[in-house]
């Protein structure tokens, strides 16, 4: 008799009359997206392999030097080392294209986004819930209608990467431009700064550190998509795991995972210092 | 001086709430302090943030060398605060990741000014507020009172007119609040803008402002000279307000000294002047030359000394010594000169010329009470540029600002 309380909504019918419909009328659109997604991840993957396996490394340790210390740069050669013994390097390689694909690619909608939320409080009475959609919404559904759209590979993983990772850019740039101190930029505004200029020269860069805490939530949230990007056919380390899931393969999965830990470690490491860096490197380059 | 100087902004403010309607309405004079104190809340900062328009004030009109500031675009607007109008911050407003010197120079950098010109502007006002050679340094690394100092430097260095200053000296502790009063007011003397200043202390008001208006309950209660506001509070609340004041600092020479009827010039003999003195029952009499300027002090004993010898100059038995002061002498400055030796201390002009002298009884009397001395019924206003007082051609600056609430 419940059943006849509230007559059965066909939600779902809908959404896939929406994605029916999207997909035949702009096929040739997301033919050409499709194209353009993966060349862009096939870019980062092309450059990240360019070097030998053992420059590439030395790059790795030099970066983990100079943004985090000697200790993550030992940790680089280490972990590195170790993936190459495991036979991981180019699913590495791969997995970290993904991941630096679609940050770039969060940040690049998420911070201009999180800019103009704080001015303006329409956009942000539209980017909250929005974000709170993203955040929650299952990765699976979102997935199964891009399938649709770019079909399978890096596409689709990287618009499903960038959805579930984006939000923090947003927030944190909108959190990092509040708490600006007042003060500061209501001085600018005394003398006589532009709006333009006051967002550069005053707000962005106090808000940096707290921008940048954000890049590494958006790197992190990333990472932790690559198993589900696997399910897409994203390739990289995900994969490995998919695959020993799949066979009930216990070493091959635990070694996918083991070569995911050390991605993890190390980009949470060199990227979780990058606002107070600069601050530290400003003083002492004095 | 300038001359031509037609610089008068009058705020009137109302508040049209049914309440009723307040009025707090000033003129600032060009090269002037003029001070706005009030307890917090009184809407003394609001006022002055009105100027600039950090305020936007829902009615009303300011008018700024006869243009309304009101009816400005956000372009007009923006160029008046580059080029007219500089601020300084009770919370100084300084950027963090930003050297002395980069934070010195943002008025300039937002004018789109050269990195060479940007970098001479901002030396010259480092110079001034005597941070010279700082500029590398980044403002994490100043004290409070130093940033301050930065903060001062950054409303110099573009060179507007006009200075409005929040409560800049209100965060600092009290030691170094002096200091850079002082600093402030030498600097003014050198730089001589036109200055709103808010304050909550009253010494600092009186201590720095040509002119204060007292503010309550966003009214002004009392607008008048630092002397004016102590000795006729215009009702009770400026009363209690001013209860506690230092008179020592405030109070000046000019208030307490007595005028001074009789002189001996140099040249008139011992005998006459002794009987002058004796006739005038004065223990001490001025000694002056012709032109009345001021040679020092003699005592009656010494006078009687030298009539009775048959003296015919007064020379010797005057005390060149004698302690002398300007009219804006503080009488904290005065005071000490009374310890050692119960003398009259002269009271001169800038020409040295001999105005009053200030009895230890007239300046204790200073010191304690509202009472009025002698010659009270002067005026005692600082000396305040007055060149530009209201003329004909002024009448257009009258400004009238609209507020509803505070």
């Amino acid at each position: 008799m419940q059943e006849n309380l509230v007559p059965r909504i066909p939600l779902g019918q809908y959404a896939e009359n929406v994605i029916d419909y999207i997909t035949d009328t702009f096929e040739g659109f997301f033919d050409v997206v499709q194209d353009g997604l993966d060349g862009f991840v096939s870019a980062f993957e092309a450059l990240l392999n360019f070097p030998p396996e053992l420059v590439m490394i030395a790059i790795l340790a030099a970066i983990a030097f100079y943004f985090a210390g000697w200790r993550v740069a030992v940790f680089a050669i280490l972990g590195s080392l170790l993936i190459l013994g495991l036979d991981l390097w180019e699913d590495t390689m791969l997995t970290l294209a993904l991941v630096l694909s679609s940050t770039v690619v969060a940040l690049a909608i998420g911070i201009p986004l999180g800019i103009l939320a704080v001015q303006s409080r329409s956009i942000e009475a539209v980017v909250k819930p929005a974000l709170d959609i993203m955040q929650t919404m299952p990765a699976f559904v979102y997935l199964v209608p891009m399938i649709i759209l770019l079909g399978l590979g890096s596409g689709p993983a990287l618009v499903a990467t960038v959805i579930f990772a984006m939000p923090p850019a947003v927030r944190l740039t909108m959190l990092g431009i509040q708490q600006v101190p007042r003060n500061t930029v209501e001085a600018a505004h005394a003398f006589g700064a532009t709006r333009g200029q006051t967002l550069l020269k005053v707000e962005l860069p106090q808000a940096l550190s707290t921008i940048m805490a954000g890049v590494n939530q958006v790197i992190m949230l990333a990472l932790s998509m690559v198993v589900i990007a696997a399910l897409v056919g994203a390739g990289g380390l995900g994969e490995v795991v998919v695959r020993g899931l799949g066979q009930l393969n216990v070493g091959t999965a635990f070694e996918g995972g083991v070569g995911i830990v050390i991605v993890a470690i190390y980009l949470d490491r060199v990227t979780r210092r990058l606002g107070q860096k600069r601050k530290k490197g400003g003083k002492g380059g004095k | 001086m300038r001359r031509s100087g037609k610089s008068k902004a009058e705020v009137e403010r109302s508040t049209g709430a049914t309440i009723g309607a307040f009025d707090a309405s000033f003129d600032v004079n060009r090269g002037e302090i003029f001070v706005i104190i009030g307890l917090s809340g009184s809407g003394k900062s609001t006022i002055l943030r009105t100027i600039n328009r950090l305020n936007e004030p829902t009615e009303g009109t300011i008018h700024l060398d006869g243009e309304d500031v009101l009816a400005m675009s956000t372009k007009q607007l923006r160029q008046l605060r580059r080029k007219k109008i500089g601020m300084v911050f009770q919370q100084f407003g300084l950027l963090p990741n930003r050297t002395v010197q980069d934070n010195v120079t943002f008025g300039l950098e937002v004018q789109g000014v050269g990195a060479e010109k940007r970098r001479k502007a901002g030396q010259e006002a480092l110079g001034l507020v005597g941070l010279q050679g700082q500029g590398d340094k980044l403002i994490t690394e100043l004290s409070g009172g130093m940033q301050q100092r930065v903060g001062l430097a950054r409303a110099l260095a573009t060179e507007q007119e006009i200075l409005l200053m929040d409560e800049p000296f209100s965060a600092l502790d009290p030691l170094i609040r002096r200091d850079m009063q002082n600093l402030f007011l030498s600097i003014q003397g050198e730089v001589k803008r036109t200055v709103v200043f808010v304050t909550h202390d009253l010494d600092e008001a009186l201590t720095l402002g040509h002119r204060v208006a007292i503010m309550k309950d966003g009214e002004i209660v009392q607008l008048g000279t630092p002397e004016q506001i102590l000795r006729e509070p215009a009702n009770e609340y400026v009363e209690r307000f001013v209860e506690d004041v230092d008179y020592a600092k405030v109070r000046t020479a000019q208030t307490v000294m007595v005028p001074v009827n009789e002189v001996a010039y140099i040249n008139d003999g011992p005998t006459v002047v002794l009987r002058r003195m004796r006739q005038f029952g004065l223990d001490f009499i001025p000694v002056v030359d012709e032109e009345r300027r001021f040679l020092g002090t003699a005592e009656a004993e010494e006078v009687a000394r030298l009539a009775e010898r048959n003296e015919r100059e007064l020379g010797s038995s005057v005390d060149r010594e004698a302690a002398k002061v300007g009219r804006d002498t503080s009488l904290r400055e005065i005071l000490p000169l009374f310890v050692e030796r119960d003398v009259p201390v002269a009271v001169v002009d800038d020409e040295n010329r001999i105005e009053g002298v200030v009895y230890r009884g007239s300046l204790i009397a200073g010191l304690t009470t509202s009472q009025e001395s002698p010659d009270e019924s002067e005026s005692f206003d600082r000396e305040v540029p007055q060149e530009n007082a209201p003329n004909g051609a002024n009448s257009g600056d009258r400004v009238r600002v609209r507020r509803i609430g505070e």
